[in-house]
């Protein structure tokens, strides 16, 4: 499901669209949980049960169904619910969709509405947005480790150079750095090219014990990809209760906990889908999960060490940056785009010799951040 | 926020208050139940000074509802002499002024002017602190 302005359909649609497409690719006949990932849609919406919504509109009856919220990492619990259900042999089929619809309300409610993943009474209730938390993370990032102002550019330019080849995209034209270093601000230092934009989007997967998928899924299954690792850690809720408000040590504990569960280690990983939701973020997801030291994860991006040819390639078909960031979706298009690469279907944007990716999804702050590492 | 939580957390709005953990000493801004730092029963509750200096800070022009009168401002995470840091506006600067390690001290002002139930919203703000004689 591209992503985009779908002023024409409702979230229930939007949800079918990527579920219908999972299945048919899978070619699986039998459902038995479907879980949904989401942040917003009681906040702008005034629409609740979205397991329940979701299922009935896809003809899904007897099924089990659940809603999962963790903010801006909504789609990733969701796909960790699922892979939960299906590896403990609770069930046998279960679909993960990842879903949001952001453009039916005022960019203001919408705002407002991503507020909510902080601190309600001690964050939000001042004023600051999610913009201005992670633009008070950038300042203090560029003073204490001395960035230049186009530090960061390197981030925004690798990914909408990527998403250019991705059809799911929102935005699929280059960018310059003259574009970048004119972009307006939005929260100092945090300009439009630093930042993630507002949109609708909904992607799914079918998800089936490994041993298994030959029982249930007559389609795709060479294309079958596999779930290495599944890991989650939080960190405090308020950004200005952290130990160091500058380093991301959920991310830091969920990929250590993924590394060890898989066997792999940051060289042995072909590509890496990070949060970009903020260049800043791009960074700090480098320095965490051990491709960078604490204060040098920019430069990775000033020496373009993480273009499709690079040492780490990032954000391959253009991240959240390009591709968009509907926020409970983005976990699950992370972890689509990254079966794209593994199974040598990105096209254009194909990652030389692909076998293992990460998929990294942050709720909030860096509250709550889930990784997956998958191989084909 | 409702008029309720409002309520609940006017001394933390009015005048900082928060606590001492009675086992490791560390101040701790808002109330807990449990102490972040040695995870025993947060303890007494202890009033903070009202002085820190600006962590960071960032001027923000996109803004959320009942905001948009004030558009655009400063925020900032200002860390307390006692140690809690805290998120808060600045007031009373101009652009140029504002730094990190910038001294600053509590003010009361007015936060939004419409809450949920229409109501005005008060709390602490930060302004900078200048040297006598400045
Ligand atoms: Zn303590």
């Amino acid at each position: 499901m591209p992503v985009g302005e779908h002023w024409d359909l409702s979230v229930r649609h939007i949800a079918y669209h990527a579920i219908a497409a999972a299945l048919e690719e899978a070619g699986a006949d039998q459902v038995d949980a479907l879980f949904v990932g989401n942040m917003l849609s009681g906040a702008l919406l005034s629409q609740e049960h979205l397991g329940t919504l979701i299922a009935d509109f896809c003809g899904f009856r007897n099924v089990e169904t659940a809603k999962i919220e963790s903010a801006c990492s909504s789609g990733a619990s969701a796909l960790r619910v699922g892979h939960m259900a299906v590896a403990s042999g609770m069930h046998d089929v279960a679909v993960v969709c990842g879903v949001e619809k952001m453009t039916d309300t005022t960019g203001e409610n919408t705002t407002a509405g991503l507020a909510t993943a902080a601190d309600a009474e001690y964050e939000s209730a001042h004023g600051v947005t999610f913009v201005g938390l992670n633009a008070l993370i950038m300042q203090r990032y560029m003073y204490e480790f001395d960035v230049p102002l186009d530090g960061f550019a390197g981030f925004s330019i690798n990914a909408h150079r990527n998403g250019a080849h991705n059809a799911n995209a929102m935005f699929r034209k280059p960018i310059s750095l003259d574009t970048y270093l004119n972009a307006p601000l939005i929260a100092t230092p945090i300009n439009i090219m630093d930042s993630s934009p507002v949109c609708d989007g909904a992607a799914a997967a079918v998800l089936v014990a490994s041993e298994r998928v030959g029982d249930y899924v007559t389609g795709h299954h060479p294309g079958a990809v596999q779930i290495l690792a599944s890991a989650s850690a939080n960190d405090t809720i308020a950004l200005h209760d952290r130990r160091d408000p500058l380093f991301l040590e959920a991310a830091y504990v969920s990929s250590q906990k993924a590394y060890v569960e898989s066997g792999v280690t940051p060289a042995d990983i072909s590509f890496f889908e990070l949060h970009d939701a903020f260049t800043i973020m791009s960074a700090l997801s480098l320095e965490a999960t051990g491709y960078a030291r604490r204060g040098e994860g920019w430069h990775l991006a000033a020496d373009d060490a993480i273009g499709p040819n690079g040492r780490i390639p990032i954000s391959t078909m253009g991240g959240l940056k390009s591709r968009g960031h509907p926020v409970g979706a983005t976990g699950m298009y992370q972890i689509v785009e990254t079966v794209q690469q593994l199974r040598g279907e990105a096209g254009e944007g194909q990652i030389a010799n692909a076998s293992i990716g990460m998929a990294q999804n942050i709720g909030g702050s860096g509250a709550t951040i889930v990784t997956h590492i998958l191989g084909s | 926020m409702s008029i309720a939580s409002l309520w609940r957390t006017r001394q933390q709005r009015y005048s900082l208050e928060g606590e001492i953990c009675p086992e490791c000493r560390q101040a701790i801004f808002p109330p807990r139940d449990v102490c972040p730092h040695c995870s025993e029963a947060a303890g007494p509750l202890h009033t903070m000074s009202g002085r820190g200096e600006v962590y960071s800070y960032t001027k923000m022009f996109n803004v959320p509802n009942g905001f948009l009168a004030q558009r655009p401002y400063t925020m900032a995470l200002v860390k307390l002499e006692e140690g809690p840091m805290v998120t808060a506006q600045l007031t009373d600067i101009s652009d140029e002024e504002v730094e990190i390690g910038m001294p600053v001290e509590m003010v009361t002002r007015k936060l939004r002017e419409e809450g949920d139930s229409g109501e005005i919203v008060y709390g602490y703000k930060f302004r900078p602190v200048f040297a006598a004689g400045d």
